[in-house]
C-alpha cells in the first residue's frame, strides 16, 4: 500500500509500521497524517475495522486525531533503544485479547513520551482504553520501568471502539526466537482473525 | 505578497528536555543566572493574497499541534 493511494478496498486490516516519515518535519508523523491514504484509514477505523500503529505509526494516528493525545520528546533527553517490559491493561479489545502477563518488546524512539490533558487521561482510564503500560518484571507500573516519561506509564492506547491500537514498543521485532523473543506474536497473530 | 512569521512553542506546562539541556550548557559556560530555556520554531510564510485567518487555519491543521503547542502569528510589514 503506497501513501498516495486513496482506497483500502479489499483490505481486512491496516498496520502502520514504525520508522520515520517525511523527515518527521515539524513533529513526528505530522506530515504523514495528511497523506492521501490517511483519510481512508480514518474511514476504515470509523467502520470498526482493525488498525494498528507502531511507533511512528502511533505518532501518525495521534497527529491524524484518530487517537487522542500526543507523543513528545522523551523526558530523559535520550533516544531510547532497548528491550522493555509492558503489561496489557485491557485484554478485551481486538488487538490485545491474546495478551497476558508481562511482555518484552524493544522500543526505539526519541519522541515516545505519551501525554494528554488530565481530562483525556481520565477518560482513557475510565473507558479502559489504556492498552499497555510500561512495567517492572513483576508487572508493576514503576517510574524506573517508564523509558520515556509517559503519563501514567502509558505505552499504548485504544480508540473509543477498541479497534484501533497505537503503541510505542515494536511487537514485529519479537516474533521468532531467532530475533530474541516471541512476545510480539500475541498482538500480530490477531491478524489471522482480521 | 504578504509575509507572516509563525512562532510555535511548547505549552508552558510541558517539559522541554532540549531546552533544559541547553540551559545546562549555558550554565556550564558561566551564565549562572540562566533559569529556564524553552525552544520553539519560527516558520516564515510568504503568501499571495493571504490573510491572518488563513494562517491561523494553517497553524491549527499542520504547523502546530494544539495538544502540546501554542502559536503566535506576526505579520511582517517591512
Amino acid at each position: 500500500m503506497w501513501h498516495r493511494e486513496t482506497s483500502l478496498q479489499g483490505f481486512d486490516a491496516v498496520v502502520i509500521p514504525g520508522g520515520f516519515t517525511y523527515g518527521d518535519y515539524l513533529r513526528g508523523g505530522a506530515i504523514a497524517a495528511l497523506a492521501p491514504i490517511l483519510s481512508e484509514v480514518r474511514r476504515f477505523a470509523e467502520n470498526g475495522l482493525p488498525v494498528l500503529g507502531i511507533c511512528n505509526g502511533f505518532q501518525i494516528l495521534t497527529e491524524a486525531h484518530i487517537l487522542p493525545g500526543a507523543l513528545v520528546r522523551n523526558s530523559g533527553r535520550k533516544f531510547v533503544c532497548r528491550k522493555i517490559a509492558v503489561t496489557p491493561h485491557n485484554t478485551d479489545s481486538f488487538w490485545t485479547e491474546g495478551c497476558k502477563g508481562v511482555l518484552h518488546m524493544p522500543v526505539a524512539h526519541n519522541e515516545g513520551r505519551y501525554i494528554a490533558d488530565e481530562e483525556t487521561l481520565e477518560r482513557l482510564e475510565q473507558e479502559r482504553r489504556v492498552a499497555f503500560i510500561y512495567c517492572s518484571e513483576e508487572g508493576e507500573p514503576t517510574d524506573e520501568a517508564n523509558p520515556n516519561g509517559s503519563a501514567a506509564n502509558i505505552a499504548g492506547i485504544l480508540n473509543d471502539r477498541g479497534n484501533v491500537l497505537g503503541l510505542m514498543p515494536h511487537p514485529e521485532r519479537v516474533v521468532a526466537e531467532l530475533l530474541g523473543g516471541t512476545d510480539g506474536r500475541s498482538i500480530l497473530e490477531r491478524l489471522s482473525d482480521a | 505578497m504578504s509575509r507572516y512569521r509563525v512562532y510555535v512553542t511548547l505549552k508552558p506546562s510541558l517539559l522541554d528536555p532540549a531546552g533544559r539541556a541547553i540551559g545546562d550548557s549555558l550554565r556550564t559556560l558561566g551564565f549562572s543566572n540562566v533559569r529556564d530555556v524553552r525552544i520553539g520554531k519560527l516558520i516564515e510564510l510568504s503568501l499571495e493574497d493571504g490573510n491572518q485567518e488563513q494562517v491561523e487555519e494553517m497553524c491549527r491543521k499542520l504547523l502546530s499541534n494544539p495538544v502540546i503547542e501554542r502559536f503566535d502569528i506576526e505579520e511582517d510589514s517591512t
